[in-house]
């Protein structure tokens, strides 16, 4: 069994138009950043977007939605984005924002088979707005859904041919989930090892979950505020 | 006087207690990590997946791949430990999280919460302030008394959309130490040389005053 696959270019194909994705990353950690430019090349529109936050002006996120290639955004918090904002207040870009955990548990519930679970958040809140209130235990909970994607981009840092992912400290954070929730998952790592060479008690993700695999090129791993001490 | 922001982040830390799991938000609530009193072990958690917030790291260090909830690069300290965001909101959901430390646009006397989006500008997302207010055991929330125009933010009920409902149980304000109880607000203590009249004066829920009110020790 060998998923991997020669570049960016061979992991995107079959994204088309109007798709869904998600699409791994807090801030700018842990981004697949060789798909976004592969996408932004392929000029694919319509998409709908799933990740918790959409890039800056100019990376990330913010490159697809430069080119308007993007329609819909599914995140948990959007800011120090201009252009996301222009795009927003002039209707051009329809936006879902979703509690961070309630995000990261519908990805969660949609890879895990779960239709629908019921979380604090929100309740009494514009978020509840449309859904279900149900009483447990005398609080009251809201019902979201599993969500799931028909291409699921997340960035590992090491990875062997079966698929199976490890994830260096904090830029794990969505990945782990949004690999397991889509059709098709394309990890993009910084490192392949031979099969056997990871440890099986340390793998995040494993194989089954993932369908192509490559190593990334020329990262750039910006860093969006760097803090130092004085 | 008044309390500056280091004065209210504190007076908070205070409130901490040894064992602790402690999450931190944005702004004020981050320099409550300064001020953890000497002799007591407090852990601190970052939403983005990180149990064990270490300081800044030094000089040329900062490590792309190791950041807060704030995207600002961070260290992780000895015994730290990284998960996804999911296992992360279990923490929080699950109520593992001892005390959550967050800021305000505007608190009710019932506890409300208002911190998120103020209607006609730009709308950032609440990030996991829903979901932290939602299910924390003990909220506390760092702010000012009133805003810039002077007008309080301790109120009857929240003007702006809330983040989460009767789920405040403690205020620490430039003024006063504040307790959110089924009666409303009460005082417990004040900011050094601040008056219970001037507290009175820029409370505009119902606010509790009982016996002589201590200064804080700040």
């Amino acid at each position: 069994m060998n998923k991997i696959v020669k570049n960016a270019k061979e992991a995107v194909e079959g994204i088309q138009d109007n798709m869904t994705l998600m699409l791994g990353g807090f801030g700018l950690c842990g981004i697949p950043e060789n798909s976004i430019t592969e996408l932004v090349k392929s000029d694919v529109t319509g998409l709908t977007c799933i990740s918790n936050n959409a890039g800056v002006d100019d990376f990330g996120l913010g490159l697809l939605l430069h080119k308007h290639q993007i329609k819909k955004m599914i995140s948990s918090y959007v800011g120090e984005n201009k252009e996301f904002e222009r795009q927003l207040l002039s209707g051009e870009l329809e936006v879902e924002l979703n509690p961070q955990g309630t995000l990261a548990e519908r990805i969660r519930a949609g890879g895990a088979g779960i239709p629908a679970f019921f979380v604090p958040a929100g309740v009494g809140t514009e978020v509840a707005e449309g859904k279900e209130v149900r009483e447990f235990n005398g609080k009251e909970y809201l019902m979201e859904t599993g969500l799931t994607a028909d291409f699921a981009i997340v960035k590992a840092w090491k990875a062997d041919a079966y698929g199976n992912l490890i994830y260096r400290d904090t830029a794990n954070n969505f990945n782990n989930m949004m690999a397991s929730a889509g059709k098709i998952t394309i990890a993009e790592v910084e490192e392949i090892v031979p099969v056997g060479e990871l440890n099986p008690n340390e793998i995040h993700t494993s194989g089954i979950f993932v369908q192509r695999v490559f190593k990334a090129e020329n990262l750039e791993k910006r860093i969006e505020f760097v803090t130092e001490q004085e | 006087m008044a309390l500056d922001k280091n004065g209210i982040a504190k007076r908070i830390a205070q409130e901490l207690q040894d064992g602790y799991y402690v999450n931190l938000g944005i702004g004020i609530p981050t320099l409550v990590a300064n001020y953890i009193p000497k002799g007591i072990e407090v852990i601190l958690q970052s939403e983005n997946g990180l149990l064990g917030i270490g300081p800044f790291p030094e000089k040329g260090k900062a490590d792309p791949d190791l950041i807060n909830a704030g995207k600002q690069t961070i260290t992780a300290i000895k015994g730290a430990a990284f998960f996804d965001s999911a296992t992360s909101f279990a923490m929080i959901r699950g109520g593992h999280i001892d005390l959550t430390v967050l800021g305000a646009f505007e608190v009710s006397d019932t506890g409300d919460i208002s911190s998120w989006k103020i209607p006609g500008k730009m709308v950032k997302g609440m990030g996991g302030a829903m979901d932290l207010v939602a299910s924390a055991k003990n909220i506390i929330v760092a702010t000012t008394h009133t805003d810039r125009a002077g007008n309080s933010k301790l109120l009857k009920s929240c003007t702006l959309p809330l983040t989460g409902v009767k789920c405040v149980k403690k205020i620490v304000t430039d003024l006063a130490f504040i307790e959110v109880t089924d009666n409303g607000f009460k005082l417990l203590e004040r900011a050094p040389s601040v008056s219970v009249e001037e507290i009175v004066e820029k409370t505009d829920g119902k606010l509790i005053v009982e016996g002589d009110i201590p200064e804080m020790n700040v």
